[in-house]
């Protein structure tokens, strides 16, 4: 008994998100059991109040009826187009981070979820989160498709490897809920599951500032030090490469004459395969640091590339000479 | 096919030559569509990649050799005129005319093969197979021209130029594949035509084939400007 | 009478069974088939039941399930749905329900049901080398640089199984368009055969993309080309659009034959023309055509951009309408008939109910705030089962009970037949109806182990699992003894319009004495009514 007193139905709602995906879902369940009751109902009744008395009985045929068949296409055209425009709606809602969203990331990995904090910490397959606080997550996969999902936040979306995708929410209730991986991705898929703590505020930095700092992972600061970057990225006029500055989301020209924004992809790129595109006025000298870096490191950099602001005039055209 | 003497050629279940006439060409037109289909997944695959590599897929397309890939187009258009005029021939049943068009459109298809049997060895010597060995050997014009539109990733422009030629084997090669077929059938048609089965009444086979070897051509004739034409004589 | 040579005593030995060109042979063939591939699907699926009845992975190990869920869905959809209505059903019946002698090309025919097989030769053999685990849909780049299952023979068996259904297409689409008997104009033709009409459309159509994509996966897989993998420049996400293209479809396939069915019964234990018969058929052609434009619901959160995602779910909610339409139609036909309680009958009306289930949670997937959370949760799983098994399988096991007299010249019991079918109700949706509530608690699907809170909505399901199996095994018991001890019967068992009524049970091998000529319009009981005898 005790087993049907706490059986669940419905996951909790601790999103802000949660109680519109419930409210659209309630009313297409209503539209479904409507239908589905009418549709059953008819059809019972008219079995039993028609049926076959005798072995000589036929049926009443009906003349085909142009106005019923109009209405009941016209009816369901509207009821589906209303939850369409309100799907999509809400689709937008939840696929957009609000700007002022704080960003974590994710790699997932067969089979495993590895989690950053914006600060830096490092957590696997388990997420503290404060309520109350748009967070964004910017994921990429080490290997196959995978899909980060919390039902309790009714969001989710597929982590692809060579990308970075993102989905956000705003947790509201304390408490522990699930993480589930949510596109099979091998022998130990069921297993790619953890546990996503929303707490107080203040309870939150409470647990942040009892992390143990071995967790921590050197900063984007220090890595640009220690991996050479701040050497030719040096940001004074005889700097062999372009200055950083409005790294995120800045506009930049190419040597090809393109001009693109940049984001994450971008600079990851240009870690990874800088010769792939190369700022105009520079010459594609900058070593690849494939093999080098792992994700997370990548993810660290790119947080410190985005705020620096380097200062200066630009190097401008290339001396020629290394 | 069961057939009786007085209606040669007519299986049991069809009521009229014309029947059965009309129910092959419908046959065969539905099998084309489904052949465009099928060839449709890859144009896809095709042009989604180009879209994203333009500059890349330039250059790997012109180490294909256009004066083959012109000679072979020549070659099957004039095939498929053979072909056409052999299902002309079968119409009026006059069998040697029948065989000498079958024949010469099988010859072309063979001149098609081999000429495409030099363009893969040529492949395959200059290292442009997708495979371990692949290795695109671009000179310091070509270079040069890729520095100016930003892309001097070597690692990139062999992956990205692999995948043109993993894209171009397929896709020629699933034709070629049709090309083979077809001259079997051809093979097989032949007999048939020189013993004088074909007739105004009945010759289906020679007609629903000369479908499928015109498809088998306009599917060339897309892949001829898409793989070997687009974007010749850029960085010249 | 009884010394008359029907299709089934014309000719014995293995030859003439196995190099058959009787359409209606050939239809008997599929039916060994497909009724061996449904029990080997269906043995994977009590496996996986099983393994589902705790939430702990105890069973078997997890490389296992995995090849066990994907196997269950290869053999299901590919060699038991998709053939299993229009290669049996409507092998057997197009030719005499339009009044021809055979289908248009009866040696393709005999060829699709082998090409059926060898695919099928080299799908058991993946089991034998150990199985496939990527799922049924094969996503890249799991199935082609990461999986260490039988991939390759897997992909094979799939590309070759495809042209079966592509040359049954064309075989269907020309029979219909050049065999049919003087006086059967398109709109005198019963509902099934526009039902197939519509299938063999999308066959001819959408097969084709599988195949090439099938063939890009196995080239990718085998010669290492990196079409698809992201570390050599390809796009997993293209994998995904190209297998969609044709799987959506692909499920249009296994459930337009269905509704085919389900209008033949309604009409004949309702002996009243289906109303709106006009609109059944355009609906029909409607569902084949958009089913072609919907693809992109499945990639709702698979980065595929909002815009694309809005144009799926406008186009997902109109080819829902088409459904709806018939539906109501049928019900509107039942509305001052002359309803029988045959199981035929008691079939379509399952029917009814679980379609409209089926077919309203697949609008609320296509609402595309909704479907985030649900997407690869038992919520889909549920929505596809209430489908294809709540529908499609039960319009077949409806058309099986209809025309097994016409096929084989004997009844099986009513009330053995009847009780199976109340087994299948109840045990379908105690199996499926929990699976709706635990998808949207968020239990993902193709879980080998689950959270505990879920384990009372999966015992529940692994026990409907077994009333359904009982309800799937107790058919081939009556039906086996009714072609022994089973009741003969004449022309018109049940006493319905239709030209194959009016032929014997069994059909004679060229099915007709005559070609009939054709006055009547569809299901007209009035202006057939003395041919709407039993007999």
């Amino acid at each position: 008994m005790n087993i049907l007193k706490n059986l669940p139905l419905f996951p909790e709602q601790a999103s802000t998100v949660a109680g519109q995906v419930d409210a659209l879902y309630f009313f297409a369940l209503a539209i479904t059991a409507f239908f589905t009751i009418l549709i059953a109902t008819l059809v019972v009744v008219f079995a039993i109040k028609f049926k076959r008395k005798s072995d000589a009985e036929f049926g009443v045929p009906e003349k085909t009826s142009l106005p019923l068949e109009i209405t009941w296409s016209v009816i369901p055209l509207i009821i589906v187009m209303v939850l369409f425009v309100w799907g999509a709606k809400l689709y937008i809602t939840i696929m957009r981070p609000p700007a002022d969203a704080v960003e974590y990331h994710a790699v997932g990995k067969q089979w495993m979820w590895k989690f950053q904090h914006p600060e830096g910490n490092r957590e696997i397959n388990d997420l503290h989160v404060p309520a109350g606080q748009p967070i964004k997550i910017t994921m990429t996969s080490e290997d196959v498709i995978h899909s980060l999902f919390f039902p309790a936040f009714r969001v989710k979306t597929d982590v692809l490897p060579g990308r970075y995708t993102q989905l956000w929410f705003e947790a509201t209730k304390p408490g522990t809920y699930h993480i589930f991986c949510a596109e099979y991705c091998g022998a130990e898929h069921s297993r790619m599951i953890g546990k996503v703590h929303v707490m107080a505020p203040a309870d939150y930095e409470a647990w942040l500032a009892g992390r143990e700092p071995g967790k921590k992972l050197a900063s984007g600061e220090e890595l640009f030090q220690t991996l050479a970057c701040v050497t030719c990225h040096a940001g004074d006029a005889t700097a062999r490469g372009p200055l950083l500055a409005n790294l995120d989301g800045g506009e930049v020209q190419l040597n090809s004459g393109r001009t693109l924004v940049r984001d994450d992809d971008y600079l990851r790129e240009s870690i990874l395969n800088p010769t792939a595109k190369v700022v105009a006025g520079y010459t594609p000298l900058m070593p690849s640091y494939d093999g080098q870096v792992t994700e997370e490191q990548i993810i660290e950099l790119l947080k410190y590339l985005k705020q620096i602001n380097q200062v200066g005039p630009q190097a401008g055209a290339p001396t020629g000479s290394p | 096919m069961s057939s009786s003497a007085h209606a040669p050629n007519l299986a049991h279940h069809f009521e009229s030559y014309e029947q059965q006439r009309e129910s092959a060409s419908l046959g065969m037109w539905l099998f084309v569509a489904q052949e465009i289909m099928f060839f449709g997944g890859l144009f896809t695959a095709y042009l989604v990649y180009r879209i994203n590599n333009p500059e890349i897929f330039k250059m790997a397309s012109s180490e294909l050799n256009i004066y083959q890939g012109g000679i072979n187009t020549a070659v099957l258009i004039l095939s498929s005129l053979t072909m056409a005029l052999a299902v002309r021939e079968a119409q009026l049943g006059r069998s040697k005319r029948i065989v000498a068009l079958l024949v010469a459109t099988f010859i072309l298809g063979g001149v098609f093969v081999g000429i495409k049997y030099f363009e893969y060895s040529a492949k395959f010597e200059h290292h442009l197979v997708p495979g371990e060995h692949f290795d695109l050997h671009l000179n310091a014009e070509e270079l040069a021209y890729l520095e100016k539109v930003g892309i001097t990733d070597q690692a990139k422009i062999q992956s990205r130029a692999q995948m043109f030629f993993s894209i171009y084997f397929a896709m020629t090669g699933l034709h070629a594949l049709h090309m083979l077929v077809g001259m079997a059938l051809i093979i097989w048609l032949i007999p048939k035509a020189w013993r004088g089965v074909f007739n105004a009444d009945y010759h289906n086979p020679v007609e629903c084939f000369g479908l499928y070897w015109h498809f088998v051509d306009i599917v060339w004739i897309f892949l001829f400007p898409l793989l070997y034409l687009l974007g010749r004589n850029i960085g010249a | 009478m009884e010394n008359q040579k029907n299709y089934l005593n014309a000719s014995y030995g293995w030859k003439s069974w196995l190099l058959t060109l009787d359409h209606k042979r050939i239809g008997v063939l599929y039916l060994i088939s497909i009724t061996f591939y449904f029990l080997l699907g269906a043995v994977f699926a009590a496996f996986i039941r099983l393994e589902l009845a705790t939430p702990a992975g105890d069973l078997v190990q997890p490389a296992t399930y995995n090849r066990l869920f994907t196997n269950h869905g290869v053999i299901m959809i590919f060699f038991f749905l998709v053939p299993s209505i229009p290669a049996f059903l409507g092998n057997f019946l197009l030719p005499l329900m339009i009044g021809a002698r055979d289908v248009a090309f009866p040696r393709l025919n005999l060829a699709s049901w082998y090409i059926l097989n060898i695919g099928a030769v080299f799908a058991v053999w993946s089991l034998a080398q150990g199985g496939v685990d990527t799922g049924w849909t094969f996503y890249t780049p799991f199935s082609t640089a990461f999986s260490n299952g039988a991939v390759m023979t897997a992909a094979v068996g799939v590309f070759i199984t495809g042209f079966s259904s592509i040359l049954t297409g064309v075989n269907f689409l020309v029979t219909i368009h050049r065999m049919r008997a003087p006086g059967m104009t398109w709109f005198r033709l019963p509902l099934f055969i526009w039902g197939l009409y519509a299938t063999s459309l999308i066959f001819v159509l959408g097969t084709p993309v599988l195949a090439v994509t099938i063939l890009m996966v196995a080239l990718e897989r085998g010669l290492g080309l990196g079409i698809f993998n992201p570390a050599l420049g390809g796009d997993p996400v293209l994998f995904q659009h190209l297998f969609w293209f044709y799987s959506h479809p692909a499920v249009y396939i296994m459930i337009l034959p269905g509704m085919g069915v389900i209008s033949e019964i309604v009409a004949a234990f309702a002996r009243k023309r289906v109303f709106g018969y006009k609109f059944v058929a355009y609906a029909s052609l409607g569902i084949a055509v958009l089913g072609f434009f919907v693809w992109g619901h499945h990639l709702f959160v698979s980065s595929q951009s909002a815009y694309a995602g809005i144009v799926f779910s406008v186009l997902t909610m109109l080819v829902a309408i088409p459904s709806a339409i018939k539906t109501f139609n049928w019900t509107a036909t039942l509305y001052k008939g002359s309803v029988s309680w045959e199981t035929p009958m008691l079939y379509a009306i399952g029917f009814m109910g679980l379609f409209a289930i089926g077919g309203l949670t697949g609008v609320m997937l296509a609402i595309m705030g909704f479907d985030i959370h649900v997407h690869d949760t038992y919520f889909v799983v549920a929505h596809f089962h209430y489908i294809m098994v709540g529908g499609a399988i039960m319009a077949y096991m409806g058309g099986l009970h209809y025309w097994w007299p016409k096929m084989f010249g004997r009844m099986y019991s009513p009330f053995w037949s009847k009780l199976s079918a109340l087994l299948v109700f109840v045990g379908f949706n105690l199996t499926f109806f929990p699976q709706f509530i635990v998808g949207y608690l968020g239990m993902p699907r193709r879980y080998h182990a689950y959270p505990e809170e879920f384990q009372v909505f999966n015992v529940l399901s692994s026990a409907g699992a077994t009333v359904l199996g009982a309800g799937y095994l107790l058919p081939m018991v009556y039906f086996a003894y009714s072609l022994f001890a089973g009741q003969k019967v004449g022309k018109n068992p049940w006493g319905a319009v239709g030209l194959e009524w009016e032929t014997e049970s069994p059909p004679p091998p060229l099915n007709f004495d005559e070609i009939p000529t054709v006055d009547f319009d569809a299901y007209d009981y009035v202006g057939k009514a003395k041919e709407a005898q039993v007999v």
